[in-house]
């Protein structure tokens, strides 16, 4: 059976890792080619990596580097961050990317996830939502979670996958690093709107959470985190060997 | 040399990555005469089996492929380039393959019970046919490793050539040889060390 999928993210600017990691045994914590090769022996079952320059230059830095890390680091990657045109998707799968990630660009403009599919496929185009409670509602946010769209999250994931995501990320803004788990009432909600693979973000402290995250919602395919690995609270290692020992089908 | 075949068909970065790290020397091409001088020939591709066999036949480079195979030359498809290498697909309409591997290529769907999500995509476990010494496309990697698929189709009626299956509600075809010819449906390419292995196998036969 298809094994649940560790995937730690990597933010980065300028070409360089941001948020900060602390590793022992890791020179440069900064350098995203690195640190993808670290995860990658750790066994990370995928990477991603979110864009988060503004500036032309370090998009320019940010491809460079993605090409660096696809000629280093052979399990799947993802980028996200900036993904506004079909061109941007080019642009990165060109530098070795596998999947395409879309947030904000898919909200100012929806024909993004049709045309990009229809051009690469839909296991290239990820949906990758950021979403709260408001007003009993789960609601879309753009922006990093600044804005409130208005719109209703489940109802933008539906109309994602049926145009062609083929992954649907979802982030919950409520849980997001208050490390108390991940949101399985709102990724329930998910799991129960869609049949495209669904991976669980925000909110994951230990690895407690990832297996509750994979015992209470067995249609959740991955799990999906960043400052706790990176500063070695969760080790990938680690985690996986309990959740194999749990009973949760995992690639060793 | 190992020539990658480029005729147009995805992105072959990651391949050529992949074979440059475990230090194998490869040509991406589309050349016949470059293809004739290779020592190993890899057929890769994503996308619509009509549209790539259509390529292939375009640019001669079907009958160039078959007559390479047949004089012996070790020849591994990758995903759809593995499923090139059947009779036939049914993948929107019928199309004709290379025919290199008995069988056909048809859709999951007819395999494996209504629930699971199609694509078959992310990290499956190979296992070997009992009854048949393991592939040497394997002799470096152990039955239960996983590798990394993406594919809504797969090889059908070519039970005498599978060499590998994934369980996924039902057995899918993983890995297909006859001779010289070998096909993996899976991305060795984004499959870690074990796919690296693989890889390593294939140049080393």
């Amino acid at each position: 059976m298809i094994t649940k999928r560790i995937i730690p993210c990597l933010d980065v600017k300028d070409g360089r890792v941001v948020k900060g990691v602390n590793f022992l045994g890791l020179a440069d914590v900064s350098s995203p080619v690195k640190l993808a090769k670290f995860y990658s022996d750790c066994g990370a079952d995928e990477l991603v990596f979110y864009d988060i320059t503004a500036s032309a230059e370090g998009r320019a830095l940010f491809t460079d580097i993605l090409t660096e890390v696809a000629s280093t680091i052979f399990i799947p990657l993802t980028v996200g961050g900036g993904i506004s045109t079909v061109d941007d998707f080019d642009r990165v799968l060109k530098c070795g990317a596998d999947k395409v990630s879309v947030n904000s660009g898919a909200l100012r403009d929806p024909s993004l996830i049709p045309a990009a599919a229809k051009k690469y496929g839909d296991q290239c185009v990820v949906l990758s939502v950021d979403a709260r409670r408001v007003d009993g509602q789960f609601r879309v946010f753009a922006r990093g979670g600044r804005e409130d769209t208005g719109l209703d999250a489940i109802e933008w994931i539906k109309s994602g996958a049926a145009n062609g995501a083929g992954e649907i990320v979802l982030n919950s803004i409520d849980t997001d690093g208050v490390k108390s788990g991940f949101d399985l009432e709102m990724l329930q909600a998910v799991c129960d709107a869609v049949d495209v693979p669904v991976i669980a973000s925000g909110g994951a402290g230990c690895i407690d959470h990832f297996k509750g995250l994979f015992h209470s919602l067995p249609r959740v395919d991955a799990g999906l985190a960043a400052s706790i690995f990176h500063f070695g609270e969760v080790s990938i290692p680690d985690l996986k060997r309990e959740l194999a020992e749990d009973g949760i089908n995992i690639r060793r | 040399m190992i020539a990658i075949i480029d005729y147009g068909v995805g992105n072959l970065f990651s391949l050529k990555s992949s074979f440059a790290a475990i230090g194998a020397e490869t040509v991406v091409t589309g050349d016949p005469a470059v293809i004739q001088r290779a020592d190993k020939l890899v057929l890769p591709g994503v996308g619509a089996f009509g549209d790539a066999a259509e390529r292939l036949r375009r640019g001669g480079l079907d009958k160039l492929i078959c007559e390479e195979a047949e004089g012996g030359k070790p020849l591994l498809g990758i995903c759809l380039g593995m499923q090139l290498l059947f009779d036939y697909s049914l993948e929107y309409g019928r199309h004709d393959g290379l025919g290199l591997i008995p069988g056909s290529v048809r859709p999951i769907a007819d395999y494996i019970p209504a629930g699971y999500k199609i694509p078959h995509i992310g990290w499956n476990a190979l296992w070997f046919p009992a009854g048949k010494p393991a592939s040497p496309l394997f002799r470096f990697i152990k039955e239960g490793d996983c590798v990394y698929f993406v594919h809504s189709f797969c090889g059908a009626e070519c039970e005498d050539s599978v060499i590998a299956a994934s369980e996924y509600g039902g057995l899918l075809t993983a890995a297909v040889a006859r001779d010289n010819v070998y096909g993996v449906q899976f991305h060795p390419e984004k499959s870690g060390d074990v796919g690296l292995n693989i890889l390593r196998a294939f140049c080393g036969s």
